[in-house]
C-alpha cells in the first residue's frame, strides 16, 4: 500500500494487508501522535489495509511555547 | 469495532476514554466536553461577545467551529506572522504564514462569519524570524507575546467579552509537566483554563481543555475543515513539543495520564500556587510609557519588541533566515496591548 507521512512530506510503500496498528508499530510511530485517513474518513486501529490502499499518516502534535 | 454509544461502526478509538466512536457520535463527544468545560469553569455567559484566536490550525478552528454549533456568536481574530514568507519555493515551511492565513480566511467565509485581521509585518515593521533574531528572543517566545499583546488590545478595541483560545489538554499538560519541572511557581499559580479580565486585560478562556489534540484533528477531518497540517517550521524541535512526546508516551502506556496530571492538578494543587502569581503583582501594574497597555516595567514586552526588531542597527547584523523583514509599517508607532499578560504559556496553533 501507498503511505503518505508528513512533517516532511514523503511516501512509502508497505505489503498489506495489515492492521493500521501493525502498520504504526512497523513504522515506529506512537497511536497517539497520528490519525490514519483513508479515503477522507478516519480509520481505527483494528482496521485491516489491503495492499493496494492509499493511506495518510498524519501527524497531530502541533504548536510553539512561549 | 463498534461505537460506544450507537453500535455503527467506529471511526476512531479514544484509549483515554475506553470508548470508540463512529463520525456522529465523535463530533457529539467533542462539542458535549467543550460544552462542560465551558461549565465546569464558568468560561462563558450566553450574552458573551467572544473572540476566538484563530491561526488556521486544527485546533482553533475546531474551536471556532464548536462554539458557533453550540451557539456562542463569535468572531475570529487572525495574526499574520510573515513566517515562511522569504523561503523558496518547495523548501520546508515555505508561505506557512499565507497557507494558515488562507485556511482561517476560507473556514470564516464557508461560515459566514468575521475574520478580524492584524498583519505583523504590514502593520508593525517585522516578522516573527527577523524579529526574534533582532530582538534575541526565541522564535516562539516573540510570537506568544506578539500574539497574547495583540489579541488583548483587539479585544479591547472591539469591545469584546472574552478571547477565546484554542489550547487543548496536550497543550495543558506540556506546560505543566514543563513548568513542574522546573518548579516555575509563579507560572503554576496561573495555569489555570480561565484568566479573569480586568486591569486592562480582557477575560481569557481555554475552552477546549478537556480535549486531546488527536481529537481536534479527528474533529476538522470529520467536520471536513482545511486546516493548515504542516507544522510550524519556527516550532520544529522546540522545548514545548519535547515535553509532548514525553507525555505521549507515557499515556501510550497509560491512557488517561495526561487529563488525570492536567485536572488534578487544577483540583488539588494548582490553589496551593496561586499565593505567588498573586504576589508577583502585588505592587500594581504600571502602564506602558509607548502603548498605555498594564505592564510591570516602564515599557511593555511586546513595545519593546517592536523598538528591537524595527532597529537597523540590529536588523543589520541579523543573518536572516528563514522569512524576509518588511519595513515602514502602516502604523509606525506600535499600538497598544500586554507586554505582561497573566498566564503566558503556550501558543495554540
Amino acid at each position: 500500500m501507498r503511505v503518505l507521512l508528513r512533517n516532511p512530506r514523503r511516501e512509502v510503500e508497505v505489503g498489506g494487508p495489515l492492521r493500521v496498528g501493525a502498520l504504526l508499530e512497523r513504522l515506529g510511530i506512537p497511536q497517539e501522535s497520528v490519525l490514519v485517513i483513508r479515503a477522507d474518513t478516519l480509520v481505527p486501529h483494528d482496521t485491516v489495509l489491503a495492499d493496494d490502499d492509499t493511506v495518510e499518516v498524519r501527524p497531530v502534535i502541533s504548536g510553539g511555547s512561549s | 469495532m463498534r461505537c460506544r454509544r450507537c453500535r455503527e461502526a467506529a471511526v476512531i478509538e479514544l484509549r483515554q476514554h475506553n470508548a470508540a466512536f463512529c463520525a456522529s457520535c465523535f463530533l457529539r463527544h467533542c462539542r458535549e466536553q467543550v460544552r462542560r468545560a465551558i461549565e465546569q469553569f464558568s468560561m462563558l455567559a450566553s450574552s458573551d461577545r467572544v473572540l476566538v484566536a484563530v491561526s488556521g490550525g486544527k485546533d482553533s478552528l475546531g474551536l471556532w467551529d464548536i462554539l458557533l454549533d453550540l451557539g456562542y456568536p463569535s468572531e475570529g481574530l487572525y495574526v499574520g506572522l510573515g513566517i515562511g514568507d522569504g523561503t523558496a519555493e518547495g523548501e520546508p515551511g515555505s508561505g506557512y504564514s499565507r497557507s494558515s492565513g488562507a485556511a482561517a480566511r476560507a473556514f470564516a467565509a464557508a461560515r459566514g462569519v468575521r475574520l478580524v485581521e492584524i498583519d505583523l509585518p504590514g502593520d508593525y515593521g517585522f516578522d516573527v524570524p527577523t524579529g526574534a533574531a533582532a530582538a534575541r528572543r526565541a522564535p516562539c517566545s516573540a510570537c506568544g507575546l506578539s500574539k497574547r499583546h495583540l489579541f488583548n488590545q483587539a479585544a479591547l478595541d472591539g469591545r469584546y467579552d472574552v478571547v477565546a483560545t484554542g489550547h487543548n489538554l496536550d497543550d495543558e499538560a506540556a506546560v505543566l509537566f514543563g513548568n513542574t519541572l522546573r518548579w516555575n511557581t509563579e507560572y503554576l499559580g496561573r495555569q489555570l483554563p480561565v484568566l479573569p479580565g480586568g486591569d486592562g486585560f480582557v477575560k481569557k478562556v481555554k475552552p477546549l481543555v478537556r480535549l486531546g489534540e488527536r481529537e481536534l484533528a479527528a474533529y476538522c477531518v470529520l467536520r471536513g475543515i482545511d486546516y493548515i497540517v504542516e507544522e510550524c517550521p519556527m516550532a520544529a524541535g522546540n522545548r514545548h513539543l519535547g515535553y509532548k512526546e514525553a507525555l505521549n508516551a507515557i499515556e501510550e502506556r497509560s491512557p488517561g495520564a495526561k487529563h488525570a496530571f492536567y485536572f488534578e492538578f487544577l483540583a488539588r494543587a494548582s490553589t496551593l500556587f496561586r499565593p505567588l502569581a498573586v504576589a508577583e503583582h502585588e505592587g500594581g501594574l504600571a502602564r506602558c510609557a509607548s502603548c498605555g497597555s498594564p505592564t510591570t516595567g516602564e515599557v511593555c514586552a511586546f513595545c519593546s519588541l517592536v523598538a528591537r526588531a524595527t532597529d537597523p542597527d540590529r536588523l543589520a547584523a541579523v543573518s536572516v533566515g528563514l522569512g524576509r523583514t518588511r519595513r515602514g509599517g502602516r502604523r509606525g508607532v506600535p499600538g497598544g496591548a500586554a507586554g505582561s499578560a497573566p498566564g503566558g504559556a503556550s501558543v495554540a496553533g
